[in-house]
């Protein structure tokens, strides 16, 4: 697709027939996570660099930005939502799988690093000469801006949002039957105790049947008081399961702050654009769109320059302080979603774990269970063979 | 255990059971029903009204039948019972079962007899054995309604379970040393239609007059019972208690079981729904919804033995009881009807007695009507001699009778309970055993869950991504 220097030669990517791209370092970073733990973690420098058309030399001073590795991984599910009929690029693997020399497999690994490196440029190459996904605007922010991020996440967090809700009502459901299970098998054993009761009855009027009837009833009446323990260490499971139905609501609260995030910085940008359409309808006299000032000033006249340029003044202040303010609201949305989506993932991790032990030791309580059930059973068994 | 013959020293050698048919027999009628049918009526055409389903083919169910029996050496004829059919005509609908017989007794004419009988035709024979052997124990039938759920006449299941009963109630019957020699018996297993036999027989008035004999009996009441038919009479009664009880247990265990058989189905589509949001959890999950799933089956297996094989023994035994209440209230009887006859003879006598000491009366009488009052005297005197005669006659007959029925109602009940206690250790060990069966399939399932989660978290670590 490229040549040595990476520069597009492919049909494909129109709009970057122009922009040489790289993936061109690897650093380390620490920092204080959302829960304020120091982690260290790994950092990629993506450059770019426009290439003169006519000339096709390369402008020698790139735009850098540095990304995470997860941060890709948002922008490549971006890619999956908004074109599903498409073959999106894959990424070097997350964690060192399929390693064959067992020291590799640590993520922090310079030769991992330097590998993924190269994986991570080769898919914004593919990306970049896919002709469908190189003509995505994201695509081009996400190589070069800040905010973007913002964007990017917006989907990741719709998403989260969304799997929230169903956690809920999926463990929800579970929770509901469990206790019905719970309920009836309550009922099974309690009635076996009932057995115990009319066999030792019966056994007062049999002879040879005597001995064996009474200590078969004995079985019945500890099969049947078995039952208590087994259902106590259970409610253990199903507390694990609501620990994780409570959650959801704390995913949707951080979703949600999200959103609000992502409401306030638009908001912002939305009054910048319109600070500077006003300034330039005052510069240039234009009107461009429709408002009450226009039509005054069309029927009444124009305003006298020094009025226009008291106007242009205070506008070109309130440009600067709208730019200052979607900076501080970029920034904040931004650190916000780092730190967010990192916590995220830190969460997902840690209930994936939690849930499988969780149904570890479900599968315990029930191998538990049948063991003993086994037991009874095998000795009622013998009593009723002495019958 | 079980044996073919019954070591019984005190049975009559010289007499074979059909000698009795001739004599006045008992038929408890209103005791016979109650084993069978909580309703008065005998008319079995009327039962079936329910609609049926018309393809014989389809109530051949495939239930194998498990001989529970063990079959001693000896054992020289073979009764089964199957292939249920249901048969539609104008007037009603109703089912019948093959009965095939396998036998090398030399008072067959052949060695194999393949015959249908309807659940009418086994009442029938029911009540020619007992009206033969009034103190012999007959294994009971099945009920003729069932209780419960009136609609499931027709059900593959009822019908199923009556045709095991029906099986197993032939199969005492052949096991039984005596009952087994019955020519009613050998009618039942032989004859193409039992039309004609069923008409031969006491007919309807004397059955009546048999009937009204029998109140009078029970009403009278026994002298003195004696002491072991006590202890049997309270022993029955308490046993039966214990097997209702049982009998309730059973069924709402059951029905216990298939609720929680089905809240658990229940629970693994929720865990494939949850797979499908997941990820790392997608495997385990899945796996967790496969599990409760075969838990699920395992359950309903379970159920079914209960239902199939110790509910309805326990059942049995509590119509046994019934069957039993009716052979001591029958046994009472004899004596009752032997007491009675003694207190007419001694009646007689005292008549008699008394016949010498009136004279002027009687003389006075006799004078009047023109007769020679010493003829007359002695006429009379004869006429009560020979009265007494017969009468004690009638008695030597009873009491053997009576020394017969009772020799044979205790050999008989010896027989019973052991084959009671066979039945019960059998049916019971078999559910043990189940329930162990049970627990170990769910105990596999869920450690080879464990197995293959174990094996998974050996392979990938969890690293934090950098």
């Amino acid at each position: 697709i490229t040549d040595t220097e990476g520069v597009m030669v492919e049909k494909g990517g129109t709009l970057l027939k122009g922009l040489e791209i790289s993936v061109a370092e690897a650093e380390k970073r620490t920092g204080k996570n959302a829960v304020s733990i120091q982690e260290t973690y790994t950092v990629y420098l993506i450059e770019t660099r426009a290439v003169d058309n006519v000339s096709e030399v390369a402008n020698p001073t790139p735009d850098s930005l540095w990304r995470r590795y997860s941060e890709f991984e948002i922008f490549r599910n971006y890619l999956l939502v908004t074109y599903p009929f498409v073959v999106v690029p894959p990424l070097p693997e997350k964690r060192a799988e399929f390693v064959w020399h067992k020291l590799s497999a640590d993520n922090m690994d310079p030769d991992f690093v330097e590998r993924r490196r190269v994986g991570l440029e080769n898919f914004l190459l593919r990306v970049a000469s896919h002709p469908v996904l190189s003509n995505d605007k994201i695509f081009y922010s996400f190589l070069t801006q800040f905010f973007v991020l913002c964007l990017l996440f917006c989907v990741g967090f719709f998403e989260m949002k969304h799997y929230g809700d169903e956690l809920q009502s999926v463990i929800s459901q579970l929770l509901r039957v469990r206790a019905r299970v719970a309920d009836r098998l309550y009922g099974v054993y309690k009635v076996h105790g009932n057995y115990g009761r009319v066999f030792s009855e019966w056994s007062a009027i049999e002879k040879e049947m005597g001995d064996g009837l009474q200590s078969a009833g004995h079985h019945m009446d500890a099969y049947a008081a078995s039952i208590d323990d087994i259902l106590e260490e259970e409610e253990h499971y199903a507390d694990q399961l609501k620990e994780y139905l409570f959650y959801t609501e704390a995913l949707r609260a951080v979703c949600r702050k999200h959103e609000l995030c992502q409401f306030e910085l638009e908001m912002a940008a939305q009054d910048l654009i319109s600070k500077k359409q006003q300034r330039e309808e005052l510069a240039t006299g234009t009107v461009r769109t429709f408002s009450l000032k226009g039509m005054t000033s069309k029927l009444f006249g124009q305003e006298t320059p020094e009025q226009r340029e008291t106007k242009l003044k205070t506008l070109e202040t309130q440009i600067e302080e709208g730019e200052e303010m979607v900076k501080e609201r970029t920034a904040e949305c931004d650190e916000f979603v780092k730190n967010a989506w990192e916590d995220i993932e830190r969460f997902r991790e840690q209930k994936d774990r939690d849930l499988k032990e969780a149904l570890i030791s479900y599968a315990i309580m029930q191998i538990s269970m049948c063991k003993k059930g086994i037991q009874v059973w095998n000795n009622a068994k013998e009593c009723f063979s002495k019958m | 255990m079980m044996s073919g013959t019954v070591t019984d020293n005190n049975t009559p050698t010289a007499t074979k059971p059909e000698d009795l048919a001739g004599q006045v027999l008992d038929l408890d009628e209103d005791d016979d029903l109650e084993v069978f049918s909580k309703d008065a009526t005998f008319m079995d055409g009327s039962s079936f009204n329910s609609p049926m389903p018309t393809s014989p083919g389809s109530m051949v169910n495939q239930y194998k039948f498990e001989e529970e029996e063990e079959v001693p050496d000896t054992k020289d004829i073979f009764v089964t019972v199957d292939k249920p059919e249901s048969h539609v005509t104008a007037i009603e609908t109703f089912i019948t079962y093959r009965v095939l017989t396998k036998t090398s007794r030399s008072e067959f004419d052949s060695s194999e007899y393949e015959v249908r009988r309807r659940y009418q035709d086994f009442l029938w024979l029911k009540g020619k054995l007992e009206e033969t052997h009034p103190t012999l124990i007959v294994h009971p039938l099945p009920e003729k309604f069932v209780m419960k759920g009136m609609m499931e006449r027709f059900s593959d299941d009822f019908v199923e379970t009556r045709k095991r009963a029906l099986h197993k109630f032939l199969n005492r019957i052949a096991d039984h040393p005596v009952l087994s020699c019955s020519e009613d018996f050998k009618i039942f297993l032989t004859a193409e239609e039992l039309g004609t036999h069923k008409k031969q027989g006491p007919g309807f008035l004397s059955r009546i007059g048999d009937t009204v004999r029998a109140v009078a009996a029970s009403v009278r009441g026994v002298r003195t019972r004696p002491e072991e038919f006590i202890a049997i009479q309270d022993y029955v009664e308490a046993f039966s208690q214990k097997m209702t009880s049982l009998d309730k247990v059973t069924q709402r265990i059951i029905k216990e079981q298939k609720e929680y058989s089905e809240e658990l189905g229940e629970g693994s589509p929720v865990y494939t729904k949850w797979s499908d949001i997941e990820d790392e959890l997608m495997v385990p999950l899945k796996l967790m919804a496969s599990c409760l799933d075969r838990c699920h089956r395992e359950s309903e297996e379970q159920v079914l033995q209960l239902s199939n094989s110790l509910l309805p023994t326990l059942h049995e035994y509590v119509l046994c009881t019934d069957t039993l209440k009716a052979v001591l209230r029958r046994r009472d009887n004899i004596q009752a009807e032997l007491e009675a006859k003694t207190e007419t003879l001694a009646g007689k006598k005292t008549e008699a007695e008394a016949e010498v000491e009136s004279k002027v009366l009687s003389l006075a009488w006799d004078s009047l009507v023109g007769k020679d009052p010493d003829e007359v005297r002695q006429q009379r005197q004869q006429k009560l001699k020979g009265e007494m005669k017969e009468i004690k006659e009638e008695i030597d007959k009873m009491d053997d009778r009576l020394e017969w029925a009772n020799n044979a109602l205790k050999a008989d009940w010896n027989r019973w309970q052991e084959r009671m206690r066979a039945d019960l250790r059998s049916v019971f060990n078999r559910t043990a055993e189940k329930n162990v069966e049970y627990y170990e399939k769910c105990l596999a399932v869920w450690e080879s869950f464990l197995l293959s989660q174990k094996t998974e978290d050996s392979e990938g670590d969890n690293i934090l991504d950098s």
